[in-house]
């Protein structure tokens, strides 16, 4: 029996890598998503252009909008002189910001009255106009202190210091390359299993392997390992880079890590080969890929959190494998959640994994064209 | 027989193709229907109910008026712990994302000189919310210090006063700027996986060479399979439109002709993405596993629906123009929620032009190479 499942195994194998463009669309591709997406996906600003409209005669103002150009997160670049220029700017996209002191700003601060400083944004993607009214927020805030300190003002009766466990600079990029590891993971599953079965179904050669002495377990063990081994290896280049190139730090357990991607490599080699045996055709195979793959990431927690969702939509969550994996991730890189706190997290990916195989495993013999 | 009675026949052919497998049609409108839904009242990144701890060493009437305006803030949701240990474990176990902490002598302190500092831990892994729930903390201070000084009859003024005015968007409401870009990847989707089998179907089962026998020219072949999925396509994007206003009250503050036009010219890119595909692969399994990695997530991460563009370095910026969704959320964004502003929509608009014209020439040319 083995011998058996050895020789499915490898003629797998070679149907997968075979093909030189097969090969490559399996190793490359995914490196180099990594690369790419784990410098683009980050939330921290970086040269958001803005324009300064100062009204105010006296300097302080400007002392103000140069605390602003010395962020990494904003580069000035354009000074404007009327408000009608305003809009044209960010219309265009020219600017994502403009700042505006009135004419009366220097001389409302001098005499302890408040000061206005007016900050218009584009709202067109709210996420990022959301962390710039935020920075924007942190430098007048600092400003403010500064000022206070400075005038002689009495400081507040009450004032706020705040600490960031396990991410002290809150680095939004430690965040989500663990996010990517388990997406390009999910991916390189979704690649090998996806369109196996039925490709053999739409050219016939799955009828001639019912006929042969194989059991639909050794069918099913035949087409599982080599997503699961090529995920095993392509998941560890992965977190390599993660770790070594992209030095994000990981002080968890490896035993723990390599657990969470065990279970999710079951759990995407069986959904992907459950669709892949449910389709009678490639592109109905392929449909099926993308309607698991793409709300399987979207709402997986990787950029927009769970917490967030309605009621009903959490509950479909718990069915997306990736939404624990993320979890472990997280946890192991950043946390080093030790194993007994992620169980919760472990069993239910074990548990998608026996059954979507499972079913792949009936539909192997009772889905027949 | 002329050019167009061949071409209409062709069509005919991939119509009567597209009806007996009806993945096409799902594709079409079930896919998007399926996934607006989803995603449109899924995702959001307005952030509320924040499950804070709250650790007060030793209440007294001025802690209880400190925390109150926790309590009462729908940003969060407060639970009490009774020493920041118990608090800390909650933080690690996942239940809580910040514990705020009122020393022992909060009350004392906050008559002397120096002010009672308040301790904010927050769980930094998921940097942004940390940030958010920073933000809140800082607002429902700076709230609590000008009650605490009307109470006192004092008058609080900060030194300098942040207004801010968000346009196209006032109340950051993010299913607003999430929907348009939701129908950006949506329509990547439609568009790559109608086309993506297309030619290598018939490639593989000879049928390409049987064509090729026939009259038809190659640029006929490929008009003729684009035709079909582009009428599919548009339907496609009627049906996510619809629902974009009807159902999620995005606003639309540009016109119905542009958006449709720009779309139109996005769906032609995006198909002849999936015939590009199709062609270089040779086989339809190849041309899968290709549209699987060529397609969703280039569109969801790098189109400037989710992350900024401005803020990536050079070398991922300049990979974004390689991406037609880069150009088709922007202008979707734009159309949507800024109005019919010419300097952004005919910019992208002409970039998708180009990417159409090189995804179909490149097509054109790799499928006549293959004769020779």
């Amino acid at each position: 029996m083995l011998a058996r499942i050895f020789a499915l195994v490898l003629k797998e194998f070679r149907a997968l890598l075979k093909d030189k463009r097969s090969r490559m669309v399996l190793i490359g591709p995914p490196l180099i998503q990594l690369m790419v997406f784990g410098y683009a996906a980050t939330f921290d600003l970086k040269n958001v252009p803005f324009a300064v409209y100062n009204e105010d005669r006296g300097h302080t103002a400007r002392e103000l909008f140069a605390a602003f150009d010395g962020s990494p997160a904003f580069t000035k670049v354009a000074q404007i002189t009327r408000e009608g220029e305003i809009a044209p700017l960010i219309d265009s996209k020219q600017v994502l910001m403009v700042v505006h002191a009135g004419p009366n700003f220097s001389a409302d601060l001098l005499a302890g009255r408040s000061a206005a400083l007016q900050v218009i944004v584009d709202g067109r993607n709210s996420n990022t106009a959301m962390i710039v009214v935020n920075d924007v927020r942190e430098i007048v805030s600092r400003y403010n202190i500064q000022w206070t300190h400075d005038h002689g003002g009495s400081p507040p009766p009450a004032h706020v210091e705040t600490r960031a466990w396990f991410n002290p600079n809150l680095e939004s990029r430690w965040f989500f390359l663990p996010g990517i590891v388990g997406i390009l993971t999910l991916l390189v599953t979704m690649l090998v299993t996806a369109l196996s079965v039925a490709r053999e179904r739409e050219q016939g050669t799955f009828d001639q392997l019912l006929v042969t002495p194989l059991r639909p377990v050794e069918i099913l063990i035949g087409k599982t390992l080599p997503g699961f081994i090529i995920g095993m290896g392509e998941a560890t280049v992965i977190v390599l880079a993660a770790v070594f190139w992209f030095k994000v730090p990981l002080v968890g357990g490896l035993i723990t890590l390599y657990t969470g991607i065990f279970l999710f490599l079951l759990s995407g080699v069986g959904v992907g080969l459950m669709i892949s045996s449910f389709a009678a055709t490639q592109q109905q195979g392929l449909l099926g890929a993308f309607m698991f793959m793409v709300p399987g990431i979207i709402l997986s927690g990787f950029a927009t959190p769970i917490r967030n969702m309605p009621q009903l939509v959490q509950d479909i969550t718990l069915l997306d494998p990736l939404r624990y994996f993320l979890v472990v991730l997280r946890g192991v890189f950043l946390e080093g959640t030790p194993f007994h706190l992620l169980l919760n997290q472990f069993w239910p990916m074990a548990a998608i994994g026996v059954v979507s195989l499972g079913i792949a495993g009936w539909l192997f013999r009772n889905r027949m064209y | 027989m002329s050019s167009r009675m061949r071409l209409r026949g062709l069509v005919r052919k991939e119509f009567l193709q597209i009806v007996r497998d009806p993945s096409s049609i799902a594709i079409a409108f079930l896919m998007p229907l399926f996934l607006l839904l989803l995603f449109g009242y899924g995702v959001s990144l307005d952030s509320k109910h924040l499950p804070l701890g709250i650790v007060v060493e030793q209440p007294s009437a001025d802690t209880a008026d400190f925390t109150a305006a926790f309590r009462h803030s729908t940003y969060f949701i407060p639970h009490d712990y009774a020493t920041t240990r118990a608090a800390e474990q909650a933080m690690m176990a996942g239940r809580i994302n910040a514990i705020l902490v009122l020393r022992q002598d909060f009350a004392q302190r906050l008559r002397d000189n120096d002010g009672a500092p308040i301790q904010l831990i927050v769980n930094g892994v998921d940097a942004n919310t940390a940030r958010i729930v920073s933000g809140y903390v800082q607002g429902s201070w700076g709230i609590w210090l000008q009650h605490y000084a009307q109470q006192r009859g004092q008058e609080f003024q900060v030194p300098v006063d942040m207004q801010q005015r968000v346009w196209f968007n006032s109340e950051l409401r993010s299913r607003n700027y999430l929907v348009p870009g939701l129908v950006a990847v949506i329509m990547t989707l439609i568009g790559a996986l109608l086309t993506a089998l297309v030619m290598a179907r018939e490639w593989e089962r000879g049928t390409m060479e049987a064509l090729l026998v026939t009259p038809l020219s190659m640029r006929e072949v490929i008009v003729g399979k684009l035709l079909p999925y582009f009428i599919l396509g548009m339907g496609g994007l009627a049906l996510s439109v619809a629902m974009a206003l009807y159902l999620f009250e995005v606003p639309l503050r540009g016109s119905l002709w542009v958006l449709f036009a720009a779309s139109a010219l996005f769906l032609v890119a995006a198909l002849g993405m999936g015939l590009l595909i199709s062609t270089v692969a040779r086989s339809q399994f190849v041309a899968g596993q290709l549209a699987i990695i060529a397609t969703f997530l280039p569109a969801f991460i790098l189109s400037g629906f989710i992350f900024d563009i401005g803020s990536m370095p050079p070398v991922v910026q300049f990979v974004t123009h390689l991406i037609a969704a880069r150009y088709y959320v922007a202008i979707l964004q734009t159309v949507f929620l800024a109005g019919n502003d010419w300097s952004v929509i005919v910019p992208n608009a002409l970039a998708l032009v180009a990417m159409a014209v090189v995804f179909l020439g490149l097509t054109w040319k790799k499928s006549r190479k293959r004769l020779e």
